[in-house]
């Protein structure tokens, strides 16, 4: 199979040279070395920006939480754990952990469950349910910051739209501007507006495949409506309900662009100030970015924890 | 029947993992045994329930919208008026003279554009090497690449503010947009994608003599235009929705992009003055609402897909 050209150098055979580029050993090695150059090629500017932006600025950010750093300064001088025991001891810390809490908690639970319920709702032959399947979603398509903005003209507690339809059955608009609990309640109902059409379309994703027939034997078997929904749909859908409750957990924890147009973490100082936006004041408003990279180290830490917690829970379900 | 109109998007490989599971093939199974034997008043209840949340959902911007229209005496009236009259393009006019509104326009398409394609090109070539190339620690490259994904921004954005304060990069497109090119996401996605093509046809180009990249424009993307083109538009969409980073890049009208624009308008304007921000709002939202209501198959098929970080 040799062709001529070579003949001459195999001609001279036990010379110890390497052999010809013809055979396919060495042109597989030489075709692997290309191939490795290649793919650092591909995937150097990638990595390189997720090194720089993401791993290294994470590390970073531990780092600034032992020391002072006002964010302009060029110098951080350490502090070693002052930061950490100011937040431990500081009274704001009580109520912007509840509210992450209460935020949090309200905003995964009844966006999991009312997603679910429109779920299933939508998944019932209904005519025109395609159009309202839309019109569900779209929300979550559209800017936070817009969404914000028009939200707070909708509570509006003099001209809004909420006092509007209180007023058609003669009750008075609470203030939601000022204050705290109907802020948080404002900001909260607005980030479940907005995010509802992510856990329906999830859910109904996971309800077109389910196993209809489990459903119908339940029935054959005398099972009521509420039986077959805990024992039969529930544990089909829970790799669904556990997957939701991590990302829209994160997703919420993580709220900005809300809370910054509408209320800017107030009223009253703090009303609607979570974790994420005590980062962003103490940081950027404050000039206290030492303590602004402690918060965010701590909800770090919290936010890892949870979900190590729900994923433990997951298995131990799966086992059970 | 009508087509199904997000059943069709949902019905496919881009499922997530978690939903697929237990999942049988055949598709048309589902729902309708549930529906059967249910009497009229359980209809009646459905339709009711769907008229519920279609005015939950519709009536907040369908005020958004009228109010737009509506001259300033009528917004600052109670009771409410609902219908603006007359009808007035004021706020509108008042939008784009008071506030450089197309400029933040602008800018808006620059950054979502230029972050769009850094992004999806990264994505590309990143998950084509991680799928179709051998070469060592492949498979730890690849943990490196997706374990961005847990990271949440905000514990990254006081260093990376220092970082691009550092270099002059404040109020500049190339401090918004190089921070923001990363693509962990869009790697996975794009991975799965070419991991599920099948094998015979990719050996038999590589036989046929098609170098790398030939295999990957000739073979291996025109196989993949349905999830690129979900990968594109998720993109596009939370790069064009994109708050934080921009917000805390921009202090004016250079290259604050759309959302942050509001923010401003709002400041000034806010609570005394809603109508120019509310027309504002309105023309926010527009684009993406259009898009989305041509594209809606394939944005939630990236977006569902897309749910583990955004």
């Amino acid at each position: 199979m040799q062709s001529s050209v070579t003949q001459p150098q195999s001609a001279t055979p036990g010379s110890g040279g390497p052999p010809p580029e013809v055979g396919p050993p060495p042109r597989r090695s030489s075709g692997r070395a290309w191939e490795w150059s290649l793919a650092a090629l591909l995937l150097l500017p990638n990595l390189l920006l997720l090194i720089v932006f993401t791993y290294r600025p994470l590390l970073d950010n531990i780092r600034l939480s032992f020391t002072d750093w006002n964010i302009s300064s060029p110098i951080a001088n350490p502090v070693g754990l002052s930061n950490y025991i100011e937040w431990f001891g500081r009274d704001d810390t009580k109520i912007i952990v509840r509210n992450t809490l209460v935020f949090t908690i309200a905003t995964v639970g009844i966006s999991m469950a009312v997603g679910l319920g429109l779920a299933l709702l939508l998944d019932q032959k209904l005519r025109g349910r395609n159009l309202v399947r839309s019109i569900v979603f779209a929300p979550f398509v559209i800017s936070g910051a817009a969404i914000g903005i028009a939200f707070q003209f909708v509570f509006d507690p003099q001209f809004g739209l909420v006092r509007d339809l209180l007023a058609r059955i003669g009750v008075a608009s609470p203030d939601f501007y000022q204050e705290p609990g109907w802020a948080l309640f404002m900001v909260t109902v607005t980030y479940i507006w907005k995010n509802l059409g992510y856990t329906f379309v999830i859910y109904l994703a996971a309800l077109q495949g389910r196993r209809a027939d489990l459903d119908e034997a339940a029935e054959i078997d005398g099972a009521t409506a509420w039986t077959r929904f805990r024992r039969v749909l529930m544990p089909q859908l829970r790799p669904t309900t556990f997957f939701l409750s991590i990302t829209v957990l994160l997703s919420s924890v993580q709220v900005f662009d809300i809370i910054n147009v509408m209320t800017r973490g107030g009223p009253q100082g703090n009303g609607t100030t979570t974790l994420v936006y005590q980062v962003y004041q103490e940081t950027f408003v404050n000039q206290r970015a030492g303590y602004g990279a402690t918060v965010a180290t701590i909800m770090f830490v919290i936010l890892l924890v949870v979900t190590v917690v729900q994923v433990r829970f997951m298995d131990r379900g799966k086992q059970a | 029947m009508s087509t199904p109109t997000i059943v069709g998007s949902l019905d496919d490989e881009q499922l997530p993992q978690t939903a697929r599971r237990g999942r049988r093939r055949r598709a048309s199974h589902h729902a309708e045994a549930s529906t059967h034997h249910r009497g009229p008043l359980w209809t009646a209840a459905g339709y009711a329930g769907m008229v519920l949340v279609v005015l939950v959902i519709a009536v907040p911007l369908f005020w958004i919208l009228l109010t737009s229209f509506k001259e300033r005496g009528d917004i600052y009236v109670r009771p409410a008026q609902w219908w603006p009259d007359p009808v007035t393009g004021q706020n509108y006019r008042e939008l784009t003279t008071r506030i450089p509104f197309f400029d933040y326009v602008r800018n808006s398409v620059i950054i979502t554009s230029a972050t769009s394609v850094a992004k999806i090109v990264l994505g590309v070539i990143s998950a084509y090497a991680l799928s179709l190339l051998r070469f060592p620690g492949r498979s730890v490259v690849f943990l490196v690449v997706i374990a961005a994904l847990m990271v949440p921004n905000q514990i990254t954005v006081i260093s990376n503010y220092a970082l691009v304060a550092q270099l002059g990069w404040r109020n500049t497109f190339q401090g918004i947009i190089i921070p923001l090119a990363g693509v962990a996401f869009g790697t996975f996605l794009m991975r799965n994608q070419f991991l599920s093509l099948p094998g015979e046809i990719i050996e038999a180009a590589r036989l046929d003599g098609a170098g790398p990249m030939k295999l990957l424009w000739r073979v291996v993307m025109p196989m993949s235009w349905p999830t690129l083109v979900a990968f594109a538009l998720i993109t596009v969409v939370n790069e064009w929705n994109e708050y934080l980073w921009p917000f805390l890049m921009s202090d004016d009208e250079s290259t604050a992009p759309l959302p942050v624009g509001l923010t401003f308008l709002q400041n000034n304007d806010g609570v005394t003055n809603w109508g120019p921000v509310m027309a504002g709002t309105v023309l926010a939202m527009l684009p993406i609402l259009v898009l989305f209501l041509f594209l809606q198959r394939q944005m939630i098929k990236g977006l569902t897909a897309g749910a583990v970080k955004s």
